[in-house]
């Protein structure tokens, strides 16, 4: 767990100093970055978009970014869990997929607009 | 057993002042006859039939039939005991009622049987209860029938039932009895007072007589429970016996006991409650608001005797106090109560209520003659009364009957010249000379008992007992005064009437509850000629006197309809009865050699007492130890005093009242019903004390403002109260989880994006606190 958190932790700044120096090649760090990079992207379109279809692509983006992430980890430490983990999430985020798309549709029809704000009736 | 009896027998013969004034005590009683065990059974069954007849929807008059069957068969039964009787006290037990113990020691069982005790108190009461029972029923059947049905049985099962405690009261075996019956009559008078619950007075009235009868029964129930803890029995034999032998259940000495004064004074208040005294009496004239025929039977034959009965049961345990303080404190209670009632008599025009506060003033006549040393005065007078104001009530009923309600006596007059009213006219003479005291009649003798032993019995006995007498014999001048007063503006005179209020809704306000007013008239237009009018008019025109609300019945005709075969024979027997009793005065007694019948019934119960100067010893030993009346023995004079003062107050009403002509010798001015110069002339010289009168002295009032205004005020505090302090707290317990929520509901706003913030800066939150964590 240490060794995960450090690696986590070296690659932000590693990747960014010196990523000749720790590993010349591709490695976990990059991937690690790369996932980082995207949920971060999706935390900040789903923050600051409005429309629903674009919320909802976000959210699909940091999904991604979880299941690059696993994938990762799964080749570094040589085992397949992780794989298998993101076949299960992916099959899971089509269904969640053809739902949530469904609902945006539903949503759409009552209100004739995909603004996300419009849906505020449950506010205390 | 008879070991034990003989050694009291001893005992009482030797020690005649162990109980100060106690009479020769009073045998221990012998097996009675379980016969009289039916006079419990009948009526009550009775009462049960007359439930099912409710409960099977019957509509004939089979309820009265049955009522009037038992209760005769209950004066058979009555008499029947009453001939076979060989004077000694008998009980009859029926079964067990309460048995417990909880120790072998002394006063550590509690026994009560379901029995009766037979003496000559007990049966004198049964006779005229069941007697006139039965007459009353008679009458009730036909005065009932316009409420044939589901009323009619109620009315009849409350009858029944009231006789059935009313015997239990009189004949039960201990005082537990007394109360199941004292509870009963009461509860039965609630039922019947209320018995028009459409009416709001009637309603009221009822609850009146109820609540007012519970505060004295608080006094009788002390009294009970004070007799088993001093006495360790609440049977009346075991109870006589340990009174005689002048020790309690633990051994002290009876007469210097707080028990000897105390418990007579709770057994009074009791009886105060029941029997309409001072300070209690206002639910009687309220309870006027019932049918006639109870007013009759209940509240002035019968239950409200049940004071006096009580006395009398246990006359020597009152009578064991050598102070005599109880005795005094009923004398007194019966003669303020006389006056006091008399002087609203003398005020009020509703004849009805009349005869209300004269029953009070009669009671307090039999209280006066308990206090003042002669049970048999008061007995004879609850005897006398008990047929004489029947007759009385049942004449007022048949007036208030024909005449639409009407009660005033200024908007009726000359009733007894009217067609079918002659019998009526006749009873209510009959039931006046008795009720005024005119010499030769029941009333006359009963009352003249009572007066001549209150002048006799000396002050040094019961406290104040010649002012006490002096004011019974103003009160009874004011008897014949207001009787007359009555008798000859109502029955006599000029011819004329105003009918009452019911003519005009056509008894409305007392045909069934859901029975329409066709129905009704179907069941009643025929028959007895019952309508108020209609059997002349037939039914088109009292139909339309009842859908027209503008009928007048001061100008529209009226006919009074005359009572019919039932009422009439209820009131002939009622006033047959009446002259009869004046018969028993000259009977010979079983005990003793004067006093009559009733003597002898007296003497030979629990209420036997050798009444001071009872035994003429002439006017030297009269003046020496006892009272006198002016210096003459009482005895011998107040015969003629009170037959003076009685005929004093018959002229009075005739002056002020009487109509031209022979029925007020000729003294009368009275013109019209409502115009009687010289009478109306004195009221509005005593002016403001005529009002008080009128308005009963505002004693409700009084009641009002010292009970139930501080009762109303403690109410709306407590409320305020209860609001405030109670509610508060509950409603705070409420209110502060609702508070914060309120604050954070906030939290929630409803935009998406915010609840996605929050997520991400918890995710934030997480990644700062584990890269502290590394950073250490």
């Amino acid at each position: 767990m240490a060794t995960l958190a450090d690696g986590l932790h070296l690659s932000v700044l590693a990747a960014a100093a010196e990523p000749a120096a720790i590993a010349p090649a591709i490695g976990l760090y990059h991937y690690l970055f790369v996932s980082a990079a995207l949920f971060a992207l999706g935390v900040i379109g789903f923050l600051t978009r409005r429309n629903l279809i674009i919320m909802f692509l976000c959210t699909e983006m940091m999904f991604q970014a979880a299941g690059i992430a696993l994938i990762a980890f799964s080749r570094f430490h040589l085992n397949h869990t992780g794989e298998v983990f993101v076949i299960f999430v992916l099959t899971i985020a089509a269904a969640e997929a053809a739902l949530a798309l469904a609902l945006v549709v539903l949503l759409f029809r009552r209100k004739e607009t995909l603004d996300a704000s419009e849906w505020a009736a449950l506010r205390g | 057993m008879t070991g034990l009896m003989g050694g009291w027998a001893t005992l009482a013969a030797a020690g005649g002042g162990a109980a100060a004034h106690a009479a020769p005590g009073i045998p221990a009683p012998g097996a009675g006859s379980p016969i009289a065990l039916l006079l419990l059974g009948l009526p009550l069954l009775a009462a049960a039939l007359c439930g099912v007849f409710a409960a099977t929807g019957n509509r004939s008059k089979l309820p009265a039939f049955t009522s009037v069957a038992a209760l005769g068969a209950c004066f058979g039964i009555a008499l029947m005991l009453f001939l076979n009787w060989n004077g000694q006290p008998a009980t009859a037990r029926a079964f067990d009622w309460i048995s417990l113990d909880w120790g072998a020691g002394k006063g550590q069982s509690f026994d009560a049987h379901f029995g009766v005790y037979i003496d000559g108190l007990t049966l004198l009461w049964m006779l005229f209860v069941t007697g006139l029972a039965t007459v009353i029923a008679l009458y009730s059947m036909e005065y009932m029938s316009h409420d044939v049905g589901l009323g009619y049985c109620r009315y009849f099962a409350a009858f029944n039932l009231f006789v059935f405690s009313m015997t239990a009261l009189v004949m039960g075996d201990n005082l537990l009895m007394l109360f199941l019956g004292w509870e009963g009559v009461g509860l039965c008078s609630y039922l019947l007072i209320g018995y028009y619950y459409k009416r709001a007075a009637a309603v009221a009235a009822a609850k009146k007589a109820f609540i007012m009868n519970r505060i004295g029964d608080l006094g009788l129930l002390m009294g009970i429970l004070s007799t088993f803890v001093v006495f360790g029995t609440i049977e009346y034999a075991p109870l006589f016996q340990m009174i005689a032998s002048g020790k309690t259940a633990s051994g002290a000495e009876l007469a210097s006991h707080w028990s000897v004064w105390g418990i007579p004074l709770m057994f009074a208040v009791g009886a105060f409650g029941k029997s309409a005294q001072f300070i209690f009496y206002t639910w009687l004239p309220d309870a006027m608001e019932g049918p006639t025929p109870v007013s009759a039977l209940i509240h002035a034959a019968t239950m409200v005797t049940a004071g006096v009965f009580l006395i009398g049961r246990l006359y020597p345990l009152f009578t064991a106090d050598p102070a005599l303080i109880a005795l005094s404190v009923v004398a007194w209670a019966g003669v303020i109560t006389a006056l006091w009632a008399a002087t609203i008599e003398m005020a009020i025009f509703d004849i009805k209520r009349v005869m209300g506060y004269s029953t009070i003033s009669q009671l307090g006549f039999m209280f006066a003659g308990m206090g003042l040393l002669t049970p048999t005065g008061a007995a004879f007078h609850t005897f006398t009364h008990a047929f004489f104001k029947a007759t009385l009530f049942l004449g007022v009923g048949a007036v208030m009957h024909g005449f639409g309600g009407q009660l005033d006596l200024r908007r009726l007059s000359g009733v007894m010249w009217m067609r079918g009213f002659g019998l009526v006219g006749i009873a209510m003479l009959v039931g006046s000379i008795n009720l005024s005291g005119v010499p030769f009649t029941a009333g006359f003798f009963s009352k003249d008992v009572i007066l001549a032993q209150a002048f006799t019995t000396p002050g040094t006995m019961i406290w104040g007992a010649q002012a006490a007498a002096w004011l019974l014999l103003l009160t009874a001048g004011m008897t014949a005064y207001y009787t007359f007063r009555t008798f000859l503006r109502v029955y006599v005179g000029p011819r004329e009437f105003v009918p009452g209020d019911d003519a005009e809704l056509l008894d409305l306000g007392r045909h069934p509850k859901g029975v329409s007013l066709d129905e009704w008239h179907a069941q009643h237009g025929h028959g007895h000629g019952h309508g108020h009018g209609h059997d002349d008019h037939g039914h088109g025109s009292d139909h339309r006197a009842a859908v027209r609300p503008d009928f007048d019945p001061t100008t529209e005709e009226f006919d009074p309809h005359p009572p019919g075969w039932s009422m009439k024979a209820a009131i002939g027997l009622c006033m047959v009865l009446s002259i009869l009793a004046a018969g028993v005065y000259f009977m010979k007694p079983a005990v003793g050699n004067h006093g009559g019948w009733v003597a002898g019934m007296v003497g030979q119960s629990s209420a036997a007492f050798a009444s001071p100067g009872e035994h003429h010893g002439g006017a030297a030993e009269h003046a020496a130890k006892l009272g006198t009346f002016l210096g003459y023995d009482p005895h011998k004079v107040m015969y003629y005093v009170s037959a003076g003062v009685g005929l004093i107050g018959i002229l009075i009403a005739a002056f002020l009242h009487g109509p031209r002509g022979v029925w007020s010798l000729f003294i009368g001015n009275r013109t019209s019903a409502a115009v009687a110069p010289r009478a109306d002339a004195l009221a509005n010289l005593f002016g403001p004390l005529t009002r008080a009168a009128r308005n009963k002295y505002y004693v409700d009032e009084i009641y009002d403002a010292l009970v139930r205004t501080p009762l109303r005020v403690l109410a709306h505090i407590f409320h305020i109260l209860d609001q405030g302090l109670v509610d508060g707290l509950v409603n705070l317990c409420g209110a502060l989880p609702r508070m914060l929520a309120r604050s954070l509901r906030p939290s929630q706003s409803g935009v998406l994006q915010g609840y996605a913030v929050g997520m991400a800066a918890g995710l934030g939150l997480i990644l700062i606190v584990v890269w502290v964590l590394m950073l250490r």
